[in-house]
């Protein structure tokens, strides 16, 4: 396996003192990042989890070839399609800098911060103290983490006080605009008890040709009875690296809803993790990913019930064509006094040509006995019945493959965005649509352009 | 003028197997035909091959569509040139709306040149036709939304077959069992809608069935029966008439030769 004695030289101590020194921030901080720094280096003697990285092949991540920026690049526009949908607030962060920053002014009136990492922590420290990186993401779990906590360059915090119920989604974006950027945006969610919100975050390069490198870390707390609706769509370019740690937790009665979208990267690993620590808990996760030509997609996925009568409901959908390979291993445990738990989880791959990959490895770990846990992964080829029937009825082959993969997403959309009417076909009605409908679109676009590239 | 459809000497493998074994039978629009036979003889096949689906391998002989060679378009080219197959057993394909899919189809057989991504029918247009014809099929209005045959009831799906039917309106329809798995009132108001179609749309129908229903409100002018992959006897309505009463004993002592192949086919499908 691949071990190292120190961290690369690119990321070494020299650069880590250079960049501690001219970040302005408060000293807990600094301390948190040195300590980071000293696990990071030590874990480079330590071997990466085998059942997590046995098919992650880190050979081709080259870290001296990536370096961190001192500002945002000057090509800083971007227009995502999700972008042209209306948002209560806006963060958005190039080559590791804010360049944007936006909350309504009713919200930020109810005491909601939405902004960037680095301010809110001169501004608000003593209220993320508590949260970042000490519940969500340790920094000591693997070299990643710990090379994220030593290294993070702002990101996105969103905290909805007690009770106060945001409806409108907010925006996060992290691009990359420079080749050889390295970034390690931090996304930290706080909702305190019976809070409300939706996040919809995407990752997006200028162009077709920099590389990046992104290890970011993604923390998701939720407070008893709160409701977060959370959507991050991974869609850097194809020569990009992506390393992510996630993980959502779930105090007693509140319902997380989480949505990770795999379209970009040359390689990416991530590895998700939700614990429903109170009871009645509520967690549903969905991935959908389409990788195309030599992309490599792997996810390791982790749901932990510590509470009776909590639930989680896992769903990937895959779709795989030219030499891609996904990697998909999923892991419910289940302590021994959260009885009555509810755990799924299912991983689909289709495959659309001979040399694409599709590994599911579902596992469960359980220690209570009165639980339901099912797990399931299926990988097949889109069926030549399905095709002919839709040839039959006049649609050319190219279509038929289109509505049938698009289709083949459509469990999960239905899962994030019912969506109840159908342009054009209903009568108008003024009723905005559900905010994750930008989400649908946004995919289904993807969808059809990865169908139209290559052979 | 009339569209002709002319299947001449027609040979059609399934893998290493031989199904159809010398099929002739002449069709014009606007003519009602029966195909009638056992289990197994290979009437499913040769709407299939008419259809040109993938798996069924045509060894010799023609199809002409008013001269054109068949066998040489795609599945969707056929489609577009006229020609619609209503499933014995209708595919499911989840995730896909029924609105959406018909949209696309209505849009390529008005269109035949039209290529993908170019633009589809007006919705304007395709809404108030596809809620029309829904209502005369007394198909709820909320199938639209659902997914193509996901999760429908088997009478179910052989009614989204008829509503394709009106809405594609081809010039030859094969209708393979349409009429098995609805209840006796759905086969009386499928037996009418096809009466009508046809009727309206000038249609050339040929109705494979295996029960009566169908046929006296679409009273054949021509029934082809089938046995061991071959057409051995063509008659007129009373022939169908003859083989719901009696079946298909007398066929098999009239055609030995024919009734041996009927039934291997039918050792090897462990019929
Ligand atoms: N895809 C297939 N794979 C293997 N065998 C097939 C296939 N399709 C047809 N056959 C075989 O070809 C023969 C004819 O089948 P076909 O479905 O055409 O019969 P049919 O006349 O439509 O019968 P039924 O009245 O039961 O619908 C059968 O022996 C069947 O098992
Ligand atoms: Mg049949």
């Amino acid at each position: 396996m691949t071990t190292l004695a120190a961290p690369p030289t690119a990321f070494g101590r020299e650069t880590f003192d250079a960049y501690v020194e001219r970040l302005v921030e408060p000293a807990w901080v600094t301390e948190r990042r040195q300590a980071a720094f000293d696990s990071y280096t030590e874990l480079h003697g330590v071997e990466l989890d085998p059942e997590e990285f046995k098919r992650v092949d880190l050979r081709i991540l080259r870290p001296e070839k990536f370096a961190l920026q001192t500002d945002a690049s000057e090509s800083a526009g971007f227009e995502t399609r999700m972008q042209q949908a209306r948002f209560a607030g806006h963060v958005a962060h190039v080559d590791g800098h804010c360049v944007r920053s936006e909350l309504s002014e009713e919200l930020a009136a109810k005491g909601v911060l939405f902004g960037d990492l680095a301010t809110l922590l001169r501004e608000h420290g003593d209220v993320l103290e508590p949260h970042l990186m000490t519940r969500g993401v340790r920094p000591e779990t693997d070299r990643f983490s710990a090379w994220h906590a030593a290294y993070f360059t702002g990101g996105t915090v969103l905290y909805v006080p007690r009770g106060v119920v945001v409806k409108e989604a907010l925006h996060s974006l992290i691009a990359h605009a420079t080749d050889g950027v390295a970034d390690f945006c931090h996304t930290l969610v706080v909702l305190e008890q019976g809070a409300e919100a939706v996040l919809l975050e995407e990752t997006a390069s200028a162009n077709d040709d920099l590389a990046g490198l992104h290890v970011g870390a993604v923390e998701l707390l939720l407070a008893p009875e709160s409701r977060l609706r959370y959507v991050q769509l991974q869609n850097w370019n194809e020569k990009s690296f992506h390393f992510a740690h996630q993980s959502g937790r779930v105090e007693k009665d509140a319902r997380l809803q989480w949505t990770v979208g795999g379209i970009g990267g040359k390689l990416a690993h991530v590895h998700q993790n939700v614990e429903l620590d109170g009871r009645g808990a509520d967690a549903e996760v969905n991935g959908v990913t389409f990788a195309i030509d030599k992309q490599k997609l792997s996810y390791f996925t982790q749901q932990t019930h510590h509470s009776p009568d909590t639930r989680s409901d896992l769903l990937y959908k895959e779709v795989l064509r030219d030499k891609a390979r996904v990697v998909w291993r999923g892991m419910i445990k289940v302590d021994a006094d959260a009885q009555r738990t509810d755990g799924f989880q299912r991983c689909d791959g289709l495959i659309l040509s001979d040399d694409a990959r599709a590994d599911s490895v579902p596992g469960l770990e359980i220690e209570a006995d009165d639980v339901r846990c099912t797990h399931a992964a299926t990988a097949g080829r889109v069926d030549e019945e399905e095709i002919f029937y839709c040839t039959s009825r006049g649609l050319s082959e190219y279509e038929a493959m289109h509505m049938i993969v698009e289709g083949y997403f459509h469990e999960v959309y239905d899962r994030i965005a019912p969506s109840k009417r159908i342009a054009g076909w209903d009568d108008e009605c003024d009723t905005p649509g559900d905010p994750l409908e930008v989400v649908r679109d946004t995919l289904s676009a993807a969808v059809l352009e990865k169908l139209d590239l290559g052979d | 003028m009339p569209s002709k459809l002319t299947i001449k000497d027609l040979h059609v493998s399934v893998g290493e197997t031989p199904i159809l074994r010398g099929v002739d039978l002449e069709m014009n629009q606007g003519e009602v035909h029966a195909l009638m036979g056992p289990n197994g003889s290979g009437k499913s096949t040769l709407a299939y091959a008419i259809a040109g689906h993938p798996k069924y391998t045509v060894d010799g002989g023609s199809i002409l569509l008013d001269g054109e060679d068949v066998l040489e378009m795609e599945p969707s080219d056929r489609a577009r040139a006229g020609l619609f197959l209503a499933f014995q057993y209708p595919v499911t394909i989840p995730g896909v709306k029924v609105h959406d899919f018909l949209r696309h189809a209505i849009s390529n057989v008005r269109n035949p040149d039209r290529k993908e991504g170019e633009e589809l029918i007006s919705m304007r247009e395709f809404r108030k036709e596809l809620r029309d014809r829904m209502s005369e099929q007394r198909i709820e209005p909320e199938f639209a939304r659902r997914y193509l045959n996901d999760g429908f009831s088997g009478g179910e799906k052989k009614r989204m077959e008829i509503l394709q039917l009106a809405m594609l309106k081809p010039k030859f329809a094969f209708l393979d069992e349409t009429d098995s798995g609805l209840d006796t009132d759905a086969v009386n108001f499928v037996s009418e809608s096809v009466r009508r179609l046809s009727t309206e749309n000038e249609m050339g129908v040929l109705i494979i069935t295996h029960h009566d229903r169908l046929l006296q409100y679409n009273v054949p002018s021509i029934t082809h029966v089938m046995l061991g992959g071959r057409i051995v006897e063509t008659g007129g309505a009373e022939l169908a008439q003859e083989l719901h009463t009696a079946g298909y004993e007398k066929i098999r002592e009239r055609h030995p030769e024919a009734a041996v192949e009927q039934a291997e086919q039918e050792q090897v499908a462990g019929v």
